[in-house]
C-alpha cells in the first residue's frame, strides 16, 4: 500500500518534538518457539493536534502499536514517551497515573458503560481522577454538543446508534484534555457514511484541541481526514 | 460509589434478587437467634437469675451435675471460712411435678424446677406478690412460668411422690426457669422434702444436704484450698449452664445450625459477586485502561458490596423482628438487641468476605483487553 503522508506533517523520522514519541520500540510476544514480534524497531513522533492514521491488515501489529504507546503494555525493548514522561522506566501504577492524565483512548465499539448516561461516561474519568466539580459538568456538557449528542445527554448506550456511541466515546476520550488520543478502529462498527463522519470528527477535535492522535484502522476508506498515514506490516511501520 | 450506584439502579432485576436472599438470611438470622435467646432462657434464665459467682459440685459429680450432685453442711461452712469468699449458702436443685389441689386450676399437673435456698439466704426471691419464703412453712414462691399456667398466689399444690403441701405464698413477676419448666424457689427443708421425695421428718443425714454450694467469691479467693478441704469442684455460674438438662446439647445444635447458615451466605454472596466480576471484566479493563487504580475499582465494588448486605440485611432483620415478636409466647423465643445485631452484623461481616474474595478477581484483569484486538 502506499504511503500518503501530509504536506504539512512531519515524517516521523524528522518529527522531533511530539507529544507522543516511540524509539526504536520492539515488543515480542510469547516465549520460546511461540514468540510473535508484534512491533519491530517502531520509530513514531506525533506532534500536539496532528492526526496520524496507521493502516495494516489484522495481525500486523496496530494494536500492539496503541498499547505500548497508551501505557498498557510495556515494549521488550526502546522507549515511549507521552507528554515528555518516559512510560517504559515507570510502575504499573505511575503508567496508570499517566495514561489517567495525559492519555485518551477511543476503542472499538466505543466500549462505553452499560449503567452510565453519555453525560455520566464523560464525568467518570474525572471522577476516577478525583476532580468531578462544576467545571467538569460544564465541560461535559460543552464535549458532548461538540460532537452533537445533546438532545442524547441522558441516554445509555443500548439507547444509541453505532455512530452515536462513537461519538460519546470520542467525547469521553477528550474529556481530561489528553495530550495524546489513541483511536482503535473506531468504524468496525460503522457504515460507510457513520465512519467517514465519526473519523472527520476525530480530525477535528485533533486540530481544535492540539492533541496528538494516533488512529489505527484496516479501512483504507477513511483516510483521507488524516494529516498523515503510516502502513504497518508484520509490526514495521514504513 | 460514582459506578456502584449506577450499576445497582441498571441491574436492578439482578440485585433485587440477590438482596431478596440476603435478606431472607436475615430473616432466618434473626428467627435463629431469637429460638437460641428463648431456648436458653427456657434452659437456664433460673440459674443466671441467681446472684452468685460460682457453684461448687460434689467433685464426683462431672457431668449433670444439678441432678447428680450432693454437698453436705460441712461443705457450706468450709468454703464460709475460705479468703476471698464472700457468701457460701446451700443451694438445692429438683425437678418435681405437683397438682393444684386448691385453687381455680384444681385437678391440674404442674411441673416445677424447684430452687432450694435458706428465706435469709442472698438468692431468697423477692416477691411481687405476696410473702417472701419462712423456713418451715412448706410455702412457695412461684414465678411468672407457673403463673402462666393459672396459679395464683393462695392456691396449694399437692407434690406427686412425697404428698407434700406447697402453700403459694408469694409471686416473682419475672420469666424464670430451667429446663424449659418454671422455676420455683422453696425454703431448704421444703426442697429436701421434694427432692427425697419423702414426707414427714427426714432422715438426719438428708436434713443437712443440698445440691451445691452457691458462692460469691471476690477475685482472688483460695478456691483450690477449699476445693480441696471440702471433696467438692467450684464452677462459674456460666460453666453450670451445661449441667442444666439438655441446655448444651441445644445451644451447640443452635450454634451449628446459624454457623451453616452464615457460611451459606457468606458463600452465596461470593458466588454472586463471582459472577457479576466476571460479567463486569471487560468494563473492569475498560477502567483500567482510563486510568483507574485497582483500588478505585475495589473500593467501588467493595462500596455495592456493602450497600447490598446493609440494605438487605436491614430489611430482612426488620421483617425478621417482626415476625418474631407473634412467636414470643407461643415458641421458645425471646429476642435481644445484642443477640439481633450480632446476628445482622455476622451476616454482613461474613457476606463481605464472601464478596472480597470473588471481587480480588479485579486485580488480575489487564487493561489491554479494552483494545478490540486483545479481547
Amino acid at each position: 500500500m502506499t504511503t500518503s503522508v501530509s504536506d504539512r506533517q512531519a515524517t516521523p523520522e524528522t518529527a522531533g518534538s511530539g507529544e507522543l514519541r516511540l524509539d526504536d520500540v520492539s515488543l515480542t510476544l510469547g516465549d520460546g518457539d511461540a514468540a510473535v514480534t508484534a512491533l519491530d524497531h517502531v520509530d513514531l513522533s506525533v506532534a500536539p493536534g496532528e492526526f496520524v492514521a496507521v493502516v495494516g491488515p489484522s495481525g500486523s501489529g496496530k494494536s500492539s502499536l496503541l498499547a505500548v504507546a497508551g501505557g498498557l503494555q510495556r515494549p521488550t525493548s526502546g522507549t515511549v514517551r507521552v507528554a515528555g514522561a518516559e512510560l517504559t522506566g515507570l510502575s504499573d501504577k505511575q503508567r496508570t497515573a499517566a495514561r489517567r492524565h495525559h492519555v485518551g483512548f477511543v476503542f472499538q465499539q466505543s466500549n462505553l458503560l452499560a449503567s452510565l448516561t453519555v453525560l455520566e461516561q464523560l464525568l467518570l474519568p474525572l471522577h476516577i481522577d478525583g476532580r468531578l466539580d462544576t467545571a467538569a459538568r460544564t465541560r461535559a456538557a460543552e464535549l458532548i454538543d461538540a460532537v452533537g449528542l445533546t438532545h442524547r445527554t441522558a441516554s445509555r448506550p443500548h439507547q444509541l446508534s453505532g455512530g452515536e456511541r462513537q461519538r460519546a466515546g470520542l467525547a469521553r476520550a477528550l474529556m481530561t484534555s489528553p495530550a495524546v488520543l489513541l483511536v482503535d478502529e473506531p468504524t468496525s462498527a460503522l457504515d460507510r457514511v457513520r465512519s467517514a463522519e465519526a473519523v472527520r470528527l476525530i480530525a477535528e477535535q485533533t486540530h481544535e484541541r492540539g492533541t496528538a492522535t494516533v488512529m489505527v484502522t484496516h479501512e483504507t476508506a477513511i483516510m483521507d481526514a488524516a494529516d498523515r498515514v503510516h502502513e504497518m506490516v508484520d509490526g514495521r511501520l514504513s | 460509589m460514582f459506578l456502584a450506584l449506577r450499576d445497582l439502579r441498571f441491574a436492578r432485576g439482578r440485585f433485587a434478587l440477590m438482596s431478596a436472599v440476603v435478606a431472607l438470611i436475615a430473616v432466618l438470622g434473626v428467627l435463629l437467634s431469637g429460638l437460641a435467646s428463648g431456648l436458653a432462657d427456657a434452659g437456664i434464665s433460673g440459674l443466671r437469675a441467681l446472684p452468685v459467682t460460682h457453684m461448687a459440685f460434689d467433685e464426683k459429680a462431672t457431668s449433670e451435675q444439678f441432678s447428680r450432685s450432693t454437698v453436705e453442711e460441712k461443705d457450706w461452712q468450709e468454703w464460709s471460712k475460705t479468703p476471698g469468699v464472700e457468701r457460701a449458702e446451700p443451694f438445692g436443685n429438683t425437678l418435681a411435678s405437683a397438682e393444684v389441689t386448691q385453687g381455680s386450676k384444681k385437678g391440674e399437673q404442674v411441673n416445677l424446677a424447684v430452687f432450694g435456698m435458706a428465706p435469709d439466704s442472698s438468692m431468697a426471691p423477692t416477691p411481687n406478690e405476696g410473702e417472701g419464703l419462712e423456713e418451715g412453712r412448706a410455702g412457695i414462691v412461684i414465678s411468672q412460668e407457673i403463673a402462666d399456667l393459672g396459679v395464683r398466689v393462695g392456691d396449694v399444690l399437692t407434690a406427686d411422690k412425697s404428698g407434700v403441701r406447697l402453700k403459694v405464698v408469694g409471686l416473682v413477676e419475672e420469666t424464670v426457669s430451667y429446663g424449659h419448666i418454671g422455676a420455683v424457689y422453696a425454703d431448704l427443708d421444703t426442697w429436701r422434702h421434694l427432692h427425697y421425695g419423702l414426707p414427714g421428718d427426714l432422715p438426719e443425714a438428708a436434713s443437712r444436704q443440698a445440691t451445691a454450694v452457691a458462692l460469691s467469691l471476690k477475685p482472688g479467693a483460695d478456691i483450690a484450698a477449699a476445693e480441696k478441704a471440702t471433696a467438692t469442684r467450684a464452677e462459674t455460674k456460666e460453666a453450670t449452664f451445661d449441667a442444666s438438662p439438655g441446655y448444651a446439647a441445644e445451644s451447640s445444635t443452635m450454634t451449628l445450625i446459624m454457623g451453616f447458615l452464615y457460611a451459606i451466605s457468606a458463600l452465596v454472596v461470593g458466588a454472586f459477586f463471582t459472577v457479576w466480576t466476571v460479567q463486569r471484566k471487560s468494563e473492569i479493563a475498560l477502567l483500567k485502561a482510563l486510568g483507574a487504580s485497582t483500588g478505585y475499582i475495589l473500593r467501588d465494588a467493595l462500596a455495592q458490596v456493602v450497600a447490598v448486605l446493609v440494605g438487605a440485611t436491614v430489611t430482612g432483620t426488620a421483617v425478621g423482628l417482626a415476625l418474631g415478636s407473634a412467636m414470643i409466647g407461643k415458641a421458645p423465643f425471646s429476642l435481644s438487641a445484642p443477640a439481633v445485631a450480632t446476628s445482622s452484623g455476622l451476616l454482613i461481616a461474613l457476606g463481605t468476605v464472601g464478596a472480597v474474595v470473588a471481587v480480588r478477581r479485579i486485580t488480575a484483569v489487564d487493561p489491554l483487553t479494552a483494545l478490540g484486538a486483545a479481547r
